[in-house]
């Protein structure tokens, strides 16, 4: 997030797009309601009537993947309307008059088009964000997992940027991170662009100096994805070490990634409980879990906090460092002999200038976020004050795709994905915490009354669900949360394996799985 | 000596008299706050500082130079010049007497501290002022709801003081309006909409009414079923494990288990708020499914417990001879979301470290 959580009481426009946000984001939702108690005006795009939609004064229920022309339009209506800030696209972007002249052309009648809304509620979307003091934009992925997820980004980036609302309290972009501590990962340079503190891994300078740092001769070029790597399994790629990951539940195409893992000579799986995944490695080692570990995560606000341990880990369970660090000796890696996740920690501030002003005890509180360039830093908990990281804030001119698939004869419905309030991913832990199954017992697939009738589908009759990947079969909930010509399930339930449906198509530069839009056929069983 | 007592501006601020002390004071601020500032111990049932102030309980009721009764000082705005007095021998004793009262309505005066947050308040003033008198016999009031199953929210009304901060929080601090009041005084009765569970109402099951009730009439359903546990009850502040919003958490253990949480009010993220998994899906940590020792694939095809130094050579001696055999660019390391910082930066470390690639990514693609 550009802007600290606190900043989400405080916007006069708030603009929430693909994020299911009081569901998936509950705590973080309890602020935008105190906003709207305030005063504050919010607009919502999602194709479903969720909690937040029916909060908004203004819902875009936007077909599946259309998000680039909303935003195209929106920007139109800004500017026709005369509502840019002209001094701060002056004096801190650069690329602002290609991308006004560019979206002169598409109208909201254009963009009704394909986001099947009525182009006076487009008006209405870019009347609202344009006229906010501030306007804040918050999304989650269903901005992200998209072919085109990149684009929808910069399509917002495009939006803040020419109205000027970047670096001013209250408003700012806002991806809300899914994971305890997905932002860590990154952070920490689990990725294969960048080294710690996103010190990029194609800039010959840095691959310099973790090679001096790690005592090996790294490449000076960015690694590939974990998609790439899936699919080169037994062809290229010939070993793995996953920590924590249940991939063969959480990543799209599920037949794909079982026969990749199984391909593989070589899979040692670090997890707390023996998942889908683990049951396929040569190696399972049991790591501690929440509540046994001492560690660091990043929130999505970019804070750095403390976890804490509380009980005696379980059996002969071990934190994954030192598993990991146990391994890299056995292989005579140099740099392993820590003591404590205290040392690790320390390390990694070390050579990361985000967190230059950080170590262990320093966070013992919980009030930096990052970066914190030097000791005595106070944090910064609000991005692009002054000025950008790299100094200007790029437009970037984008036009509309159409998703991987589009709905054909065979395929007629389009699938949209996503989670629910009591489920957690793939439900290792929320399926195993006692009471959670009173509130969610099993998994449907939310179908339009209209549909429903069409296609012969009762209220918690089953149906088979298909895509051009593969068929399950799941029970039906008659309702208007979806609307007509889209169904929605979660991929929380092993026995509802949504993701053997989705996998359609990826975006060419993140690689992130289009898991938001799969064209798909419904009939009762 | 006024900037010791209260961190106010004592320039533009307003003055106040508070027990023959002179205090600072801002704008719009309430009597109560400025009070607590000062470090005054005002009584209070009804009081949750995130919410606004109700001024039910009567308990924080002070003298007013000037007023002939007793004002609620939660609800009483300070003004300039002001002189209060917080506890005079004739506030203490309605202050008693009320508790009293209330304490006579309720079946139950001594709950569990695992019920919740602010679970002790009442049974800590009854003893502080010395009023298990037993002076009032009466009726009790409320009626417990028992039909509920729901399996985190103990509905036990016989131990309700009608403050509403339940109602309160979960319109105010939550927006959901789940629960709300029926009938009024000695019948008064908290409910969800048309009297149904909690499950059939808009009750997401956050558990911040739970947390907030000064009684213990609402209870953390699961917390309590350790409640006979031996055992000093431990807490440990984290973060909760879930999505990434970071909420600051003080988990409660007893020995070497975790029996519950409770949302940290002055977690930054947070702020005292929490959603149903964070408040009631730790458990699964203790599941008996927990993996507790290395397993290794045996010639039988079939995964086998093994001693770590095995498991551990194993599992080293795969990743260098793929080395050998296929080249440097064909491991790879997939690192954790879920787990903390050391996890990831170790694995990135040891692709790096151990191969010179950068063959590393998270599961943030999927």
């Amino acid at each position: 997030m550009s802007n600290p959580l606190r900043d989400m009481e405080k916007p006069d426009v708030i603009f929430a797009i693909g994020t299911n946000m009081t569901e998936c984001h509950p705590v973080a939702a309890t602020r935008l309601k105190k906003a709207l108690t305030s005063g504050a005006t919010m607009v919502v795009a999602d194709p479903r009537k969720t909690r937040l939609a029916k909060m908004a004064h203004l819902h875009l229920p936007i077909r599946v993947g259309s998000d680039v022309a909303l935003l195209l339009a929106m920007a139109h209506v800004i500017q026709r309307e005369g509502m840019i800030d002209d001094s701060f696209i002056a004096h801190r972007t650069t690329g602002g008059p290609e991308f006004l002249e560019h979206i002169k052309q598409f109208t909201p009648e254009w963009a009704s088009e394909i986001c099947e809304v009525p182009a006076e509620d487009i008006e209405q979307a870019g009347l609202i964000y344009g006229r906010g003091n501030p306007s804040a934009i918050y999304y989650t992925l269903g901005i992200t997992e998209h072919i085109c997820g990149v684009d929808n980004v910069q399509s917002l980036c495009n939006l803040a940027l020419m109205t000027g609302n970047l670096g001013v309290e209250g408003g700012g972009i806002n991806p809300m991170r899914g994971q305890n501590n997905i932002q860590g990962a990154g952070d920490c340079g689990a990725v294969p662009a960048n080294f710690p503190g996103f010190q990029p891994c194609g800039d010959p300078e840095f691959a310099k100096k973790f090679s001096e740092a790690y005592q090996t001769e790294i490449d000076a070029e960015k690694g590939i994805t974990k998609v790439t790597a899936l699919n080169t399994c037994g062809n290229g790629i010939h070993a793995m070490l996953i920590d924590g990951e249940n991939t063969v539940v959480s990543d799209p195409d599920k037949n794909h990634c079982e026969h990749a893992l199984k391909s593989l000579d070589h899979l040692v799986v670090i997890d707390i409980f023996l998942t889908e995944t683990a049951e396929l490695a040569d190696v399972v080692f049991p790591a501690t879990a929440w509540g046994e570990t001492d560690g660091v995560q990043t929130n999505t606000e970019r804070r750095v906090q403390r976890l804490r341990q509380a009980v005696p880990p379980v059996g002969e369970a071990k934190p994954d460092w030192w598993i990991v660090s146990e391994i890299a000796k056995r292989m005579g890696t140099p740099g392993f002999e820590y003591e404590s996740a205290k040392e690790v920690f320390n390390e990694l501030c070390s050579l990361s200038p985000i967190y230059a002003g950080l170590d262990w005890d320093r966070i013992e509180n919980g009030e930096y976020q990052w970066p914190v360039p030097e000791e005595g830093h106070p944090g910064t908990p609000r991005l692009h004050e002054k000025e950008f990281k790299n100094g200007r804030g790029v437009f970037k001119v984008i036009g509309y795709r159409d998703p991987a698939e589009v709905i054909s004869e065979d395929f007629p419905l389009w699938l949209t994905t996503g989670r629910r309030l009591q489920a957690y991913h793939t439900r290792t832990q929320t399926g195993r915490s006692a009471g959670i199954e009173y509130l969610l017992p099993n998994e449907t697939l939310e179908v339009h009354p209209d549909d429903a009738a069409t296609l012969g589908l009762a209220h918690g009759g089953l149906a088979k669900l298909s895509s051009a990947r593969g068929t399950i079969e799941i029970p039906v909930k008659v309702t208007d949360m979806s609307p007509k010509g889209t169904v929605f399930t979660s991929f929380s339930f092993a026995n509802v394996p949504v993701n053997v449906l989705t996998g359609s198509g990826y975006d060419p530069v993140t690689e992130t799985a289009e898991l938001k839009v799969c064209p798909v056929k419904v009939e009762p069983v | 000596m006024l900037t010791t007592v209260n961190n106010v501006d004592t320039e533009r601020s307003l003055k106040m008299t508070l027990d023959g002390e002179e205090v600072s004071f801002s704008d719009g601020e309430t009597i109560y706050e400025v009070a607590t500032r000062a470090r005054r111990e005002i009584p209070t049932l009804c009081y949750d500082d995130r919410l606004e102030a109700f001024g039910a309980c009567r308990l924080c009721v002070v003298e007013v130079e000037g007023i002939r009764n007793p004002v609620a000082s939660c609800t009483t705005k300070a003004n300039d010049g002001m002189v209060v007095k917080t506890r005079t021998e004739a506030i203490e004793k309605h202050r008693k007497t009320l508790l009293e009262l209330v304490a006579s309505e309720n079946r139950n005066l001594d709950v569990n501290p695992l019920s919740g947050y602010a679970s002790q308040e009442l049974t800590k003033l009854v003893d502080i002022y010395g009023a298990r008198t037993g002076r009032f016999q009466g009726k009790k009031s409320g009626t417990t709801n028992t039909n509920d199953k729901n399996p985190f929210i103990l509905r036990d009304y016989d131990n309700c003081i009608s403050c509403y901060r339940c109602v309160r929080v979960c319109a105010e601090q939550e927006g959901d309006y789940a629960i709300n009041v029926m009938n009024r005084g000695f019948h008064t009765q908290i409910i969800a909409e048309f009297n149904n569970d909690l499950r059939d109402s808009q009750c997401t099951f956050c558990g911040q009414c739970v947390q907030t009730c000064p009684t213990g009439a609402l209870g953390d359903k699961k917390a309590l079923r350790d409640a006979e546990t031996e055992g000093e009850i431990k807490k440990t502040r984290s973060i909760c494990p879930y999505c990434g919003v970071g909420c600051s958490v003080d988990l409660l253990s007893k020995g070497d288990k975790i029996v519950g949480v409770l949302p940290a009010m002055d977690g930054p993220a947070n702020e005292g708020a929490l959603c149903v998994k964070g408040q009631f899906a730790f458990d699964f940590i203790q599941n008996a499914d927990r993996l507790k020792k290395p397993l290794v694939r045996r010639d039988d095809g079939e995964l086998h417990e093994a001693d770590w130094d095995e498991a551990l050579e194993i599992a080293a001696q795969g990743f260098l001879r793929a080395k050998k055999r296929y080249g440097r660019h064909s491991i790879y390391g997939v690192a954790s979301g879920r787990a903390p910082h050391e996890a990831a930066y170790s694995m990135q470390k040891f692709i790096r470290a151990s191969f010179g690639t950068n063959y590393i990514d998270n599961c943030s693609r999927a």
